[in-house]
């Protein structure tokens, strides 16, 4: 994209505390000390800046996600591939029974512009929002500086698996990622690799658990390998999910290690559906009309399993994908 | 201050957690754990444990020596628990089906050149490239994660390893 096609971003000067302010359509976000204010034409939210900055970095970080991000029970967006629904309310069943619910579908490139320029702008240098809570220092005060490092990582991707040649690089501490203290007891060791000559490209293995122990990010899936659309996309997790991921389609979870507990809501409602509790080897789909936010009480190894065929967007809208993944 | 311990579940030590409905069916979780399903299983099983349209991951006990498989397509194997030796095969005649989906069996002992071996213990993965021949054994009863396409050898004995109330 050229200079001249970049989208618009729409922001004031600084405020007193050193914030700039964005709006979006109708949607204004500007931040104080302590909190993000949303308004709209019908409503206003606030929302403890630390929370929020840690929402708005997972939505970045994932390019909107499969369906729905929910930063909290208000502010949210809904990722229609190619555009945006910005929202306030709209997975609220109060919010709408009272008619102050907002919606507002922009282009892409337009929301990620302005998003990435409010997370810049209101990330101060000592916070990481990718961060366990032990492991960054504050998101709040006066504007001090910025985070531009830990705020424009690039999600790793594999193309066929970690570690081959041509593909995504293995962690060590020589590349910068040490071992989380909550993983201090991993084994390090490698797996052994006879290579005959001539196979260097398709004889490959590497240690997952050792990689996930030197993850530096928690609650952010990367994917390690591929089968056609089937991508294993492992992570980190300690503390709260920052983000109440509301499913537009199937979503698998496999528990590494440790453990996690699920809250499961309806998607539309918000009412409670159930907990899921997952130890180390469970298995569990989240149907596809659900909302979910978990906790891990210690830092886990979570490998969520994604279904990325190109198909599913148009079969979501046609209502042609099933909630569940199997029936018995 | 605290002293981390990292909980892996094995085939002889696993918690398995649960499904707490509030209003909801348990079933639409299709909950289970690769433990349990593995240590019911007879080696080599290829148990579904998970489901996403025609992309499943299987669940296998690895225990002993293994028939040499095939696929048309990658397939990645994570040991869960124990050790797994894998060896891989470039073969001179068999082929897989290029439209085929998950690995199939391959008669005998297949003639090719060796292209590798592989030891892998818990936590590693290892790629089983597409069509060339694989073999895997363990010595002890081990688990192998498997991540790949339903096949003619996938058993999905949902009802059996889920939870239903």
């Amino acid at each position: 994209m050229s200079t001249s096609q970049l989208p618009e971003v729409k922001s004031t000067e600084p405020n007193e505390q050193g914030y700039r302010s964005y709006s979006l359509g109708e949607f204004t976000f500007r931040r104080d000390e302590h909190f993000a204010h949303i308004d709209w034409p019908t409503g206003r939210h606030v929302m403890a800046v630390e929370p929020f900055l840690k929402a708005l970095m997972r939505d970045i970080a994932w390019n909107f996600f499969y369906g729905t991000v929910n930063f909290d029970s208000v502010i949210g967006t809904v990722n229609h591939y190619g555009d945006v629904d910005l929202f306030a309310g709209r997975f609220n069943e109060d919010y709408r029974k009272a008619e102050i619910d907002h919606l507002e579908n922009f282009p892409h490139d337009e929301i990620k512009a302005t998003f990435e320029a409010m997370l810049g702008d209101w990330v101060n240098e000592s916070f990481d929002p990718f961060a366990a809570p032990q492991e960054t220092g504050s998101a709040y005060g006066d504007k001090s500086g910025n985070n531009m490092a830990a705020v424009t990582r690039t999600r790793v991707t594999a193309k066929r698996m970690i570690g081959m040649p041509d593909d995504e690089l293995l962690r060590s501490d020589e590349s910068g990622y040490t071992v989380n203290r909550m993983f201090a007891d991993v084994d390090q060791s490698e797996p052994e690799v006879k290579v005959e000559p001539g196979y260097e490209k398709e004889v490959s293995a590497f240690s997952l658990f050792k990689y996930l122990s030197r993850s530096d990010v928690t609650w952010n899936p990367s994917v390690v390998s591929v089968c056609k659309d089937s991508l294993y996309c492992p992570t980190t997790e300690e503390f709260i999910l920052p983000i109440i991921h509301g499913n537009d389609r199937v979503e698998w979870f496999i528990q590494l290690s440790d453990e996690i507990i699920w809250e499961v809501a309806d998607r539309e409602t918000g009412r409670p559906r159930a907990n899921v509790v997952m130890k180390a080897g469970d298995c569990a789909a989240m149907p596809a009309d659900i909302r979910h936010q978990g906790f891990s009480p210690k830092r886990s190894m979570l490998l969520v399993w994604e279904n990325n065929s190109a198909a599913l967007p148009g079969m979501i809208a046609r209502g042609e994908t099933p909630n569940v993944p199997v029936e018995f | 201050m605290t002293e981390y311990k990292t909980v892996f579940g094995s085939l002889t030590n696993y918690e398995k957690g649960g499904v707490e409905a509030i209003n909801d069916s348990p079933q639409n979780y299709v909950f289970s754990n690769l433990f349990e399903v593995a240590s019911r299983a007879k080696p080599w099983e290829k148990v579904a444990v998970a489901k996403n349209m025609e992309y499943v991951i299987e669940a296998i006990r690895a225990e002993g020596v293994s028939p040499w498989r095939i696929a048309a397509h990658d397939e990645f194997a994570l040991v869960m628990d124990g050790q797994v030796t894998i060896d891989l095969l470039d073969p001179d005649s068999v082929t897989a089906n290029p439209t085929s989906t998950g690995s199939v069996a391959v008669d005998g002992e297949p003639s090719g050149r060796k292209m590798g071996q592989i030891v892998a213990k818990r936590g590693h993965m290892s790629l089983l490239p597409a069509n060339r021949c694989y073999r895997m054994s363990a010595r002890d009863a081990s688990v192998v994660l498997l991540q790949t396409i339903l096949g003619p050898d996938t058993l999905q004995r949902w009802p059996d390893i889920c939870q239903r109330h």
